[in-house]
């Protein structure tokens, strides 16, 4: 990263955007509530400033706050914001006005949500100049369509006359930014730009970013929990938490010696690729975010942070303190003992696990298939009664799982991923092909007609656990339900044990048994649904994006317990995920799939290491890593996801492989090779070509240290 | 979407003939209850079997219900018991009748329900809000009854501006027509107006308006461009509800002031059982409210292109 030189050299700038001392609240029935404390922040031109944080942290009513929409309860309550000299306070609603959307413009989490559905892209885009610069709606279209290009739209025209919902993911994202930039904002505001999206998408839609406001000399103020896209993205960050910054500096000083212990914290969340489930496993922060009204006295972090000195930490508020290093001095932190902790010598108490050892087969998967048949509803299609269409959803799908065995399945969303957990389920069947579990074909019964005991060895944790528990039933009952359906106990006493040694395994409180979901954090709501999942001891759970809807912290320690329950109870684990840091992190065994097809399974070694499919190889380099010392090489991936109503005919991937051979590849679908016994890549290039390959990530030797403190200056 | 009227319309005869058959069951089920209504409580059982054997009566129901049917196409509802005169003559009148204060009060609730459901949502819990909407829930809550009661206190014998019957004796009046206009509006706004506020309500916190106000639009062209169009989704189906609402339901209103209505007739016709006249009725307000369920499918597809373009 050598992004830091172009922000130091141009000092002589007045920046763009001057926060100071900034207090931000929302006023509710329960009174105040400062959602932001005293909050500093200066961006300069063409800078790109980060924010990080966990969900609460409040982050996101920065943002709102320098856009002054904070709705009808909430406001400024002291310091100020100043843009490019003026202070903002200051505006009237209407020059407020004149300010969004041409010289600060915003970019949102969810595209399709934040465009209009019931409008055209054409006049959702052409309104911005026309409204901004009173220019002409020719003008106006012909500068949208200059935008489209610019956001690398292949085909601007039609995209103009299409709506929001016509188009995908990526697209809309792009749309949204042409939309930002229509008016050459001065800053733009990046709310969790590419949450929502894939992956590969993420990483172009990254790349067209900084290439579009390094052009216009744009600065970039992100929002993110994302620690890793930061450091692609950012010169420096602000790490917030609970309302006020605890530390900031250049990126490479804050990835590379993190002072605050809540930083350091945030670090060993993740899964970095040196992390490994058994030698070095992820350490959850303990504890939980307090609520904006209930912050402790002295240090916000002070409960939670094993440094905590009684008498010291619990005083003053702690101010900001600068943090002398040759690279950068402007590196503060909000903590009294920095320069006296030794994370070095902390870190390095956590303890280690023994590695579970794979039991025999439990899952077996024989080509299965999974077709859909689409109705074509058109009067036409009605008349001449043609074949109906097919989706194959899953084609050919092979693989095995061991007892005590966690096998990952990655890809893309729309890569059949959801409906192979269907289909193992029960809640479709598979179209051909078998699946055992435990020599009994579950493949062809349906939920309805499985046996309690089948229902129970194979039991699902969902992604999003806000949804998935009855909001007015108490979690206990919701537990006990499982127990009894499934015919573990029968009598209340005994289901009443069993709910509460649950509870034990999943360590919350036994009094939660009578609380109700809304009651409990994202992340607890998600241990009772682990617990709910392992009521019926099952041999093999399916655990679908798990952690992907809570915070890093919290996922860190979902993450843990779901792998002591696994040791414990020696369960068969598919983790279906996007995350690849996560699936590299505790799995066994990866099956990647694209466009319902398996492109590349094997152990995690083999296939985060070359030979690579060229799938593979470019999922790995999208990945954003929260470590400034390892290695990737940028693999973008052109194109949209084919729609699996016309897959292309050969190989599925040959419309985006940056490796594409030649017809063959349009033609012929791939063979299947062998690489080592249980490691196949579906590619019509030879093995001995793909082993050249040099690996995308590159991770630097080192002596087992955690993130960022391997260097010394 | 051509595709889509055409299956609609197909959908909504297939809806009548079931409806008719309905109908035609419960009144022309039984023949002897025809011939009773027709021939009198006094009639003897010879006279009712002859009148039966007569109209053809002793057929099986099929026969009967098509050959109904197929008169009904060609425009002969046949002939009113109690006014001895083809239906076609007094049924037609009356429904133009209603047509009119029917679409009097559709433009004036629904102009009236859009404007303040609108301004009570777009800001949500302001006293403007709370105003509107505890008028609405007010109006709505009081029933036609007691309304045309009480403004006909103010309006007719208080004030005395407006006449207390609206019979039209004199030709097409539109004084007359302000009372029975004034009640169902009142009535029947606040469902709009409720609707409309919720579904406002709603849009306004969506992510694409917060998208429009950063994007520094005018808050009127949030507002009117923005917002509306996506608010109207939702009331637009209550909309054509009450327009189904307002040719069958309007009996009491119309009954109130003595306007010789649809409502009215078909009040007249079910107490004194005139089958063909009540046959007609029902066919009618069968037919508008398929009809108006039809296009408010329809439109309620148009306006929302996510629908519109799958």
């Amino acid at each position: 990263m050598s992004v830091t030189e172009h922000a130091g050299a141009s000092g002589d700038d007045a920046p763009v955007l001057e926060i100071s001392g900034l207090r931000l609240s929302y006023y509710t029935r329960a009174g105040e509530i400062p959602a932001v404390m005293d909050f500093d922040l200066t961006v300069r031109k063409g800078e790109s400033v980060g924010l990080v944080g966990e969900s609460g942290c409040g982050k996101s009513t920065v943002a709102n706050g320098i856009m002054r929409y904070m709705g009808r309860n909430g406001g400024i309550v002291g310091g100020s914001i100043r843009f490019k000299g003026r202070d903002m306070s200051e505006f009237s609603e209407e020059e407020i006005r004149r300010i969004r959307g041409r010289d600060i413009a915003m970019i949102y989490q969810e595209p399709m949500a934040s465009l209009n559905p019931s409008m055209t892209i054409a006049r959702q885009l052409t309104e911005v100049p026309m409204v901004h610069e009173g220019v002409s709606e020719e003008e106006a279209r012909r500068r949208a369509r200059e935008m489209l290009e610019a956001v690398h739209i292949p085909d601007p025209n039609r995209l103009m006359a299409s709506y929001p919902h016509q188009v995908s993911g990526g697209q809309q994202q792009r749309v949204v930014i042409a939309m930002a930039l229509l008016s050459r904002p001065a800053l733009l505001l990046l709310d969790e730009p590419t949450t929502a999206l894939d992956v590969t998408v993420e990483a172009g839609i990254v790349e067209l970013i900084a290439e579009l406001s390094k052009e216009a000399g744009t600065s970039l103020l992100y929002i993110s929990h994302n620690l890793g896209l930061m450091l692609e993205v950012c010169d420096r960050i602000c790490v917030m938490y609970s309302g006020e910054v605890v530390e900031e500096g250049h990126i490479d000083s804050i990835f590379s010696w993190p002072k605050h212990p809540y930083t350091h914290g945030l670090f060993g969340c993740i899964p970095l690729p040196h992390a490994d489930k058994n030698a070095r496993p992820l350490v959850a922060i303990p504890g939980q975010l307090p609520l904006p009204h209930q912050r402790p006295t002295g240090c916000y972090f002070g409960p939670r942070c094993s440094f905590f000195e009684p008498g010291r930490c619990d005083g003053d508020l702690v101010a900001m303190e600068s943090v002398h290093t040759d690279d950068d001095p402007a590196h503060r932190v909000r903590c009294l003992r920095w320069n006296e902790i030794d994370h070095d010598a902390a870190v390095r108490v956590e303890e280690t696990r023994e590695p579970v050892s794979v039991g025999e087969t439990v899952l077996e998967v024989d080509n299965m298939r999974k077709y859909y048949e689409v109705r074509e509803t058109s009067l036409a299609a009605l008349v001449s009664r043609g074949s109906p269409r097919q989706v194959k959803a899953n084609e050919q799908i092979s693989f095995r799982a061991g007892e005590g065995e966690t096998v990952a399945i990655v890809g893309e969303s729309g890569c059949g991923k959801s409906t192979f957990a269907k289909v193992l389920m029960g809640l479709e069947t598979a179209t051909e092909g078998e699946v055992r579990l435990d020599g009994t074909d579950l493949g062809s019964i349906p939920v309805k007609q499985r046996t309690p005991e089948q229902l129970a060895s194979l039991q699902m944790v969902f992604q999003n656990p806000n949804d998935t528990l009855n909001p007015s039933h108490s979690v206990g009952a919701q537990i006990a339900r499982v127990i009894r359906r499934f015919g573990i106990e029968s009598e209340p006493a005994r289901v009443q044990q069993q709910v509460f040694r649950l509870l034990d395994t999943v360590k919350l409180p036994r009094d939660f048994a009578s609380r109700k979901p809304r009651q409990l954090s994202g992340g607890q709501k998600q241990r009772i649904g682990i617990a709910r999942a392992f009521a019926g001891n099952p041999k093999t759970v399916i655990a679908d994006e798990p952690i992907s809807a809570l915070d890093v912290s919290v996922a860190a320690a979902v993450t843990e317990l779901l792998m002591d329950i696994q040791r414990e109870h020696r369960t068969t684990l598919l983790f279906i995920s996007h995350d690849l840091s996560a699936v590299r992190y505790l799995s066994d065994r990866v099956v990647v799939m694209y466009l319902g097809q398996i492109m590349e399974r094997g152990s995690t070694e083999e296939v985060f290491a070359p030979p690579y499919h060229p799938y593979t190889e470019a999922l790995l380099s999208a990945v954003p890593i929260a470590d400034p010392e390892v290695e990737k090489r940028r693999i973008v991936l052109e194109g949209n996801l084919p729609s699996p109503l016309d897959p292309p005919k050969g190989c599925p991937f040959s419309t985006r492989c940056p490796r594409r051979l030649g017809s063959i590849c349009d033609t012929d679908p791939p063979p299947v090779q062998m690489n080592a016994d249980r490691h196949a890549i579906a590619c019509h290039i030879p093995l001995e070509e793909l082993r050249l390959v040099e690996p995308v990530i590159t991770i630097p030797e080192r002596d087992a240290l955690p993130a960022g403190e391997g260097a010394t200056g | 979407m051509l595709n889509l009227v055409l299956r609609r319309l197909g959908t909504m005869v297939l809806i009548m003939l079931v409806v008719a058959l309905l109908l035609f069951l419960i009144n022309e089920g039984d023949p002897r209850l025809i011939a009773r209504s027709v021939l009198g409580p006094y009639a003897q059982d010879e006279q009712l079997d002859a009148w039966i054997m007569q109209h053809g009566y002793d057929r099986s129901l099929f026969v009967r219900y098509f050959e109904w049917i197929s008169r009904v196409l060609t425009g002969d509802l046949g002939d009113s018991i109690i006014y001895k005169r083809p239906v076609n003559e007094i049924f037609w009148d009356r429904l133009g009748n209603t047509a009119i204060l029917a679409g009097v009060t559709f433009l004036v609730m629904v102009v009236v329900a859009l404007v303040l459901g609108v301004l009570a949502g777009m800001k949500e819990g302001s006293t403007q809000d709370r105003v509107i909407s505890v008028f609405s829930i007010a109006t709505t809550s009081v029933p036609e009854y007691a309304s045309a009661v009480i403004l006909a206190g103010v309006f007719v014998y208080w004030l005395a501006v407006l006449p207390g019957t609206s019979s039209m004796t004199g030709g097409f009046s539109v004084v007359e027509l302000i009372l029975p206009v004034l009640v169902l509006t009142l009535y029947g706004f606040g469902y709009i107006a409720r609707m409309t506020r919720a579904s406002m309500a709603e849009v306004m916190t969506t992510p694409y308006i917060r998208t429009a106000v950063l994007k520094g639009l005018p808050y009127r062209h949030i507002i009117m461009k923005h917002a509306l169009r996506n608010a109207l989704i939702a009331p637009f189906t209550v909309i054509m509800l009450q327009i189904n609402w307002l040719l069958s339901g309007v009996v009491v209103t119309e009954f109130a002031f003595g306007y010789k209505g649809f409502g009215a007739l078909l009040l007249e016709a079910a107490l004194r059982r005139d089958i063909f006249l009540i046959e007609a009725c029902g066919l009618a307000a069968v037919f508008v409210a398929v009809f108006t369920q039809t296009v408010g499918d329809l439109g309620y597809t148009y306006l929302n292109p996510r629908i519109r373009f799958k």
